[in-house]
């Protein structure tokens, strides 16, 4: 009796996991197509940012299946869960607390430092492509004669 | 483990047992996955502070377009990366499989899925040592940015720094996974497992595995994808 109950039990977890697999993986091909989408846009616009921001909301999903299902939290006892998620509950101040900070940093330095502004806003020409690695770096070296 | 569940939430804390339900390795291996939780946040919270603050960044799809064998110039951004993840998460599930096939007491399945993760974890850090030297020889290392920003200004160091330090943390996340899941892979030839009569062991070395296969979930995204 007791032997075909665990006979069952596990057959449904091994369901779970092919499950949660394709889901993972659809999970990911969405966000590399996502990823490739974003390239051609351009930098800065709203719909680059939001693209992004949708890559993040797919991570966190990803995060929750792979830590619910194959670290098996889901199926712990409630005591455990809220020992394990309440206090990773810190990280919602902490990532909003210090990029808002960096974010400010920058605008700061940006008003009340212009020779800094104006160094950040000097383009370099490019490298030119198909260069063999060997010749990288002396090009590095004398970027004043590659301009020529 | 007892299975009677049923208990009052009064009578759970009231000694005798257990309140979370699981033996005391697996809860202090949940307590250790935690602060490794904050190490990694911290380190990523720090990137993500930096590059908000910073004028420009690189672009991810310039710097990790090459790929193994790949003709010069053919570029192929971000299918090197998603090989790699695909890797990773391949073989979170057959640590899972490991995992059941241990509760089955399936000694058998407990040794081909374990193998099955230690090659995926060394085809990963495989991967990730061709990314490095691929990158070194291109200039990149700590201290050294041959990138431009995206809008083509000049760029800091701090792109390389912090992508070598995280990529490097977590690679050796992976290194001592796969030697833990080798010393797995010993017990459980040699019956160490089957004497004591379960595979906890595995579980909680599993539990590590899938950390490292949510924390590369992170770096991907923040390093590669966005």
């Amino acid at each position: 009796m007791e032997h075909t109950h665990t006979e069952q039990h596990e057959g449904k977890g091994t369901k779970e996991i092919w499950k949660v697999t394709l889901i993972l993986t659809v999970l990911t091909i969405v966000e590399l197509g996502l990823g490739f989408w974003m390239m051609g846009m351009p930098l800065g616009s709203g719909i680059r940012l939001a693209v992004k921001g949708a890559i993040v909301i797919l991570m966190m999903v990803k995060a929750f299946y792979i830590v619910a299902y194959f670290m098996h939290l889901k199926h712990e006892i409630k005591n455990l869960i809220m020992t394990i998620v309440v206090p990773l509950a810190l990280f919602i101040w902490f990532i909003i607390a210090f990029l808002y900070d960096g974010n400010s940093f920058k605008n700061l330095r940006n008003t009340y430092d212009p020779h800094y502004k104006e160094q950040s806003t000097i383009k370099i020409e490019k490298k030119e492509e198909h260069k063999s690695e060997e010749h990288h770096s002396e090009e590095h070296a004398k970027p004043t004669e590659e301009k020529h | 483990m007892s299975s009677s569940t049923t208990v009052t939430p009064t009578k759970m804390w009231s000694g005798g047992k257990s309140p979370f339900n699981v033996e005391y390795g697996k809860l202090m291996m949940w307590y250790f996955l935690m602060s490794d939780a904050f190490t990694f946040g911290a380190f990523l919270i720090s990137y993500g502070t930096i590059r908000f603050s910073s004028n420009g960044w690189p672009d991810p799809n310039e710097v990790f377009r090459s790929f193994p064998f790949a003709l010069e110039g053919v570029h192929a951004p971000l299918v090197f990366v998603s090989i790699m993840t695909f890797i990773l998460i391949i073989s979170s599930v057959t640590m899972v499989l490991a995992v059941h096939a241990g509760h089955n007491m399936d000694k058998k399945g407990v040794v081909r899925y374990m193998i099955m993760t230690i090659i995926g974890g060394a085809m990963f850090l495989g991967c990730q040592a061709w990314e490095w030297n691929h990158l070194y020889h291109e200039g990149a290392w700590w201290g050294s940015n041959p990138f431009l920003n995206h809008d083509g200004t000049a760029s800091s160091t701090n792109f390389t720094n912090y992508f070598f330090t995280i990529t490097g943390f977590h690679g050796f996340h992976v290194f001592s996974g796969v030697i833990i899941n080798i010393i797995m892979l010993i017990m459980t030839l040699t019956n160490k497992f089957e004497e004591r009569g379960h595979y906890l062991m595995i579980e909680k070395a599993g539990l590590y595995w899938h950390f490292v296969d949510l924390v590369w979930v992170f770096v991907f995204t923040c390093f590669y994808l966005i």
